[in-house]
Order: structure tokens, then sequence, then C-alpha cells
């Protein structure tokens, strides 16, 4: 049985502006230990589907309008806020993106690494210090003993990040979900992170959901991915299959965009058009208008359905986006 | 900044954004002087009035508005009359077994350092009184203000959407009814006591606190850290006063500086109108408001008082302002 298993998930953000429909009918599993990626571009519904998981979405005006999402057997889209809050930073937890802005500016480093535990495992301030000491040691940080002590403007963003993993990695936890955790960071920091965030799954046999827009990190650090665009999951695949044999045209638009794999001095290949605005999507395929190869293909009068190609690969069966033969 | 502190103490003590803003505070001169001044004249008024061997209340009709400077030569049961205030009746038993026991020098010539007022109480000793008074309603109006106006906006800027929607159309009620009106029901209702100005002034300056903190905490709320500490299964209240408050405390301060001297004024214009501090009692609205009366004749009944009050107005509101400027880290330059 995998650890997180979310069949069929619905978010709807009902707004002045009308009724957008940020996730539809996301379905995806991520086993022990098993780092799974969610790629798409920004507005795709990858946070989306996430944090409503651990009901971080603002309700009004979200609303989970329909799905499961059983972590080790039991449905957190069906749990109290009380039995969520309980879970989460403890047996799920988060890093965001921007590390500046994560950590609270008015307390110190190492009283917010403790909060987990003084609040999921009622350890007071002396017992929990030893504990945040050593897991500030353990993400790589000289002298933690004084630099708990410390605020995190005195902190690098690359140290801050450390700082938001050790936090959430303190209580254990079996699944880690890592909102775009290296986009703030520049290039040598981006690999430090990652590193670190494997070496520290590694050391705990947690799970991670790694979000990010990046094909080349999760081509680094992924076990399985999973392409969103406009609410939908396009393409679902082992990351040697996806990368090896991309089906479906929006993956292979994005991984035509990777910069290192285009020839050397020519113009860098960008996707045209904008991700469609998901409040006045209609029924049909959403990436028909940008898709340059069969956009006339693509179905406009019903959403295409996801199929499962080979094992383990899904991806969405329309005929201007599916590439049968071999890729 | 870091390094800074790590070579001088050998070891790295952290410095906290209170820390900074300490720093920068002290290196503006005029705020320093300005709370050093606002710290002597509540010495004045307190320790003062201890030292003082005039009391405030006692009246004598053969001295009726003398000019500062003016000396009377007391006798020994008026020496102690002035010793033993005779407002408390246990003070009034004091006093007879003082006189009694033969306490207290024969004769003494003392000087009115402020002259005297139009029953010949010594001015110097109503203006500690005074002061005492109108201290205090703004201290405690304001900290009134402070604990109501800082959770609700907190709360109401949290929460947000529908909750934060009706909390603030009620604040804005409480706001349209007009003040003078509020208070002269009260005072009908309840009489003229002293914890019905603090009440009634703290009531209505909690308003633009909560106004304040929640504008505050609604961007705070959306920020990436308040994120993380919903994603750590923090509870709310304890988002809200360990994560959230302490980020509003800044601007939060600096309001409270600046609602003192506000408070003051509403105070003295209470007093003013005779809706607050009622006679015998004084306070620096009252002083001033019968000083006016004699402005002509008597100038120094006005003068003492409006002059300290003046000076205290103007140190909180310079206190305030660099107040403002050390914890803005924006305009910081450093």
């Amino acid at each position: 049985m995998p650890l997180l298993d979310v069949q069929n998930l619905r978010v709807a953000f009902h707004t002045r502006n009308g009724v957008v429909r940020a996730v539809t009918g996301v379905s995806l599993s991520v086993e022990k230990g098993q780092t799974v990626g969610i790629v798409g571009e920004s507005g795709s519904g990858k946070s989306v589907t996430c944090y409503s998981m651990l009901g971080l979405i603002p309700m009004p005006p979200g609303r989970i309008e329909g799905g499961t999402a059983n972590f080790d057997g039991v449905d957190l889209l069906k749990m109290s806020r009380a039995e969520l809050r309980a879970i989460r930073g403890r047996r799920i937890s988060m890093i965001f993106q921007d590390p500046m802005t994560s950590l609270n500016p008015y307390m110190r480093v190492g009283d917010q690494v403790m909060e987990p535990l003084r609040i999921h495992e009622g350890l007071c301030k002396a017992e929990a210090l030893p504990k945040a000491i050593a897991a500030l040691a353990e993400v790589g940080i000289k002298n933690p003993e004084e630099r708990v002590r410390q605020y995190p403007h005195e902190f690098s963003g690359g140290m801050r990040q450390r700082v938001m993993i050790a936090m959430s990695m303190i209580t254990r936890p079996e699944l880690l979900i890592a909102d775009e955790p290296t986009t703030a960071l520049d290039v040598t920091i981006q690999k430090q992170v990652l590193d670190l965030i494997k070496e520290r799954q590694r050391a705990l046999g947690s799970a991670v959901i790694l979000i990010t827009h990046d094909l080349a990190v999760v081509s680094e650090v992924c076990d399985y991915v999973n392409v969103m665009y406009a609410g939908r999951l396009v393409e679902s695949a082992p990351v040697g299959e996806l990368f090896r044999n991309p089906r479906h045209a929006y993956t292979r638009s994005l991984m035509r965009s990777i910069p290192a794999l285009q020839p050397k001095g020519g113009t860098l290949y960008t996707i045209p058009g904008m991700p469609p605005d998901l409040a006045k999507l209609g029924p049909g395929c959403a990436f028909r208008v940008r898709n340059a190869e069969n956009g006339y293909l693509c179905l406009t009068d019903r959403d295409p359905e996801i199929i499962e190609i080979a094992p383990g690969h899904r991806v969405q069966n329309c005929p201007g986006c599916l590439e049968r033969g071999n890729a | 900044m870091t390094t800074a502190a790590a070579t001088a103490s050998g070891e790295i003590q952290g410095r906290s954004l209170w820390q900074d803003a300490w720093a920068r505070l002290r290196r503006n001169r005029l705020a320093v002087v300005c709370i050093f001044v606002l710290g002597f004249v509540i010495l004045f008024c307190t320790v003062g009035s201890l030292l003082c061997n005039w009391s405030p209340h006692v009246t004598n009709l053969d001295l009726k508005a003398k000019p500062p400077g003016y000396e009377e030569t007391l006798d020994r049961e008026t020496w102690l009359r002035h010793k033993y205030d005779d407002l408390a009746p246990e003070e009034e038993q004091r006093f007879a077994q003082a006189l009694k026991a033969g306490e207290g020098p024969e004769n003494v010539t003392l000087r009115h350092w402020l002259g005297t007022d139009t029953l010949g109480r010594d001015l110097l000793a109503r203006t500690m009184q005074g002061g005492r008074v109108s201290l205090m309603v703004a201290g405690i109006a304001t900290a009134v203000a402070l604990l109501i106006g800082v959770t609700y906006g907190a709360v109401a800027g949290y929460l947000g959407g529908r909750t934060d929607d009706k909390m603030m159309r009620f604040v804005e009620i409480l706001r349209a009814l007009p003040f003078l009106i509020f208070v002269i029901l009260l005072t009908t209702m309840f009489g003229t006591r002293l914890w019905l100005i603090y009440l009634s002034i703290g009531a209505i300056e909690w308003l633009t606190m909560a106004r304040i903190v929640r504008t505050q905490v609604l961007g705070l709320a959306r920020q990436e850290f308040v994120e993380a500490a919903r994603s750590l299964g923090l509870p709310t209240s304890r988002i809200i006063f360990r994560h959230i408050i302490p980020n509003v405390l800044g601007p939060v301060i600096v309001y409270a500086t600046l609602t003192v001297p506000a408070v003051m004024l509403l105070e003295a214009g209470l007093s003013f109108l005779g809706l607050g501090v009622q006679p015998p009692q004084s306070s620096w609205g009252t002083l001033i408001s019968e000083g006016a009366d004699q402005m002509e004749t008597y100038p120094w009944l006005l003068a003492g008082p409006a002059a300290l009050f003046s000076i205290t107005l103007f140190c909180l509101n310079f206190a305030g302002d660099g107040l403002r400027d050390a914890m803005d880290v924006k305009t910081a330059k450093d």
C-alpha cells in the first residue's frame, strides 16, 4: 500500500471572478521512501494539490470538491482541523520556496526549530534544545550551540533553507513536501540543498514530494514524475521512462525548454502563449492553443481521459498531444 | 554586524531586531533627551510630590493667588495640616495624633515656588498631583487600548474573510458614536468617576489601534513564515501570539507613544469641560482650565501647568518619532 494515495482530487476557488478550478481530477501516489516530483508552470495547480490535502488553502474561497487522499490508510480530506494539525509538522512536513521569508524574523532560530517538538511531543525548552542543536548540526550548520541563539537575518539564504530543513525534519516525518525548495537560491547552493534533502531523506527513510518547475532538478532527484498543466495531470511516469519516452506534447515542450539540452548559440526555446485562465477553461484539451505540433487535432468537446500507455506510465489521451509511435 | 558581535565577545551572540532598533534609537540624540526628560517629569510628579512640604488640598483664603516665590510662615498646626492631607478620614486621625504628640517644627518659612492658586493652595503641589492623575489616565487608557486593540486587530486580520468583515464593521459602528455624547451619557449614568475616564478614553482609543494592527496583520498573515507555522501544525492562538504579534509590535509601540499624548489631551479636554477629574483633585487639564480663566490677572496660574504639559507632550511626540525611525527597518540607514 502506498504511503500517500490521492485519487481524483478536485479543488476549486469560488472567487468574485468566477469559479477557478485549480485542481481537476488529480491522482497520484507516493510510496514509502520514494521521491515524487510534481512539475508544471506557475499556476498549474502543483502547490494547491499539496496544500489542499493538508488543509492549508484558505477556505473559503477554496473548496475541496471531491476525491480522496489516503495517508497511511486514513483519508486526510475527511479529517477534522485538529486531526490535521496533529499530522502537519509531525508526520507530514513542508519546506517552502523562499527561505528569506519562511522564518519568523523576530524569533531566535533555535526557538523556531524547537517549535514542532514542543507542539507535537510536548517537550519543554530544556529538553528540546539539545535536539534542535543536533538537528542543526545534521544539516551542516557549524557552531550550532551558538547559532541557535541567533536570528534569521543573521543567516544567509542557503543557511536559512538548511534551518527550514532541520525544522521540518526534526520530528522525523514520513512525508516531506518541498515546495520549490531551490527556486530562490543561487545555483551553487541549489545543489547543496538538494543533496541535503536527499541525505536527510535517506537517513530518516522519509518520502518526499518535490514541487518544482525545473525538469533538470527532477531528473536528478526524483524516482517518479507527475507533469501538471492547467490543474490536471497530463503525464506521469518513472523518471527514466519519462525522459526517454515523453508522450505528451506539453512534457516534450518542457523538455525542449531546458537550456542545457539546446544547441549552443541558438535562441532558447520557449512554449508560446500563456497558461489558460482557469476560471474560463471550458471542456477540451487545455493545451490545444499552445500546442505547436498538432494543436488542430486536440479534443475540443470533452476532457481527455488518462490512459496507461506502459506500466506506470500514464498520459492524457488527446489525439493532438499524444504521440503514439516511438518518440 | 554578526562578525562584530562575534569578535567582541569571542562567541556568537544573536542580535535581535529589537537590539538593532535600540542601537539606532540611542544614536537619535533628540529622542534620547526626550526620553530622559519624560523620565524626569514622571519622577517629578511621583517622588517630587513626596518630598514636597505643601499639600495640594489645604486652602488658605488669606493667601489667594500669590505670585511665584512667595514666602509663607507656617505654625506647627498648619505645617502638620500640609503633611497629613485632610482628604481621607484616617489622615485626619493621624493629624490629630501628630498634633498631640508635638510633632513638627514650631515656626517655619516655606516658599511657594510656583505661587498659589485662587484658594491659596500651593501650585507646585497641585501641578505634581495633577501630573500624576494625567499621566495615570494616559498610561492606563493607553494600556487598555493596547490590550484590546492589539488582540482584536490581530484576530480580525489573521482570520480574515467574513469574520474580519464583521469585526471591523463593529469597530466602525463604535467609531461613529460621538465621543462627547458617549462620555456625557456615562457620567450622567455613573457620576463623574476617575475610572470612567480611563474606560471611556480607552474605549475609543483601542479602535484606531485595532485598525492599525489589523492592517499590519493582514499583510503578515500571508507571509511564508506564517504559512510555515501552519504547516508545522501550530494552533491558531500560538500563531497569533507567538508569530504575528511580535512582528507588529514595532508599529504598535510607536503608535502607543503617540496615543499617550492624544489621551492626555482628551483627558485635559474633558476636565476643561468639567466632565473629567473633579475638584478637589486636579489634573493638568483642570489646572490649565482654571489658569486660563484668570490668565490676565494671574498669569502664573496658567504658566506652570501649561509649560509642564507642553514639555511632556513635546517629548512624547519626539520619543515616538524616534522610536518609529528606529523600528522602521526600511528607513534605517544601515
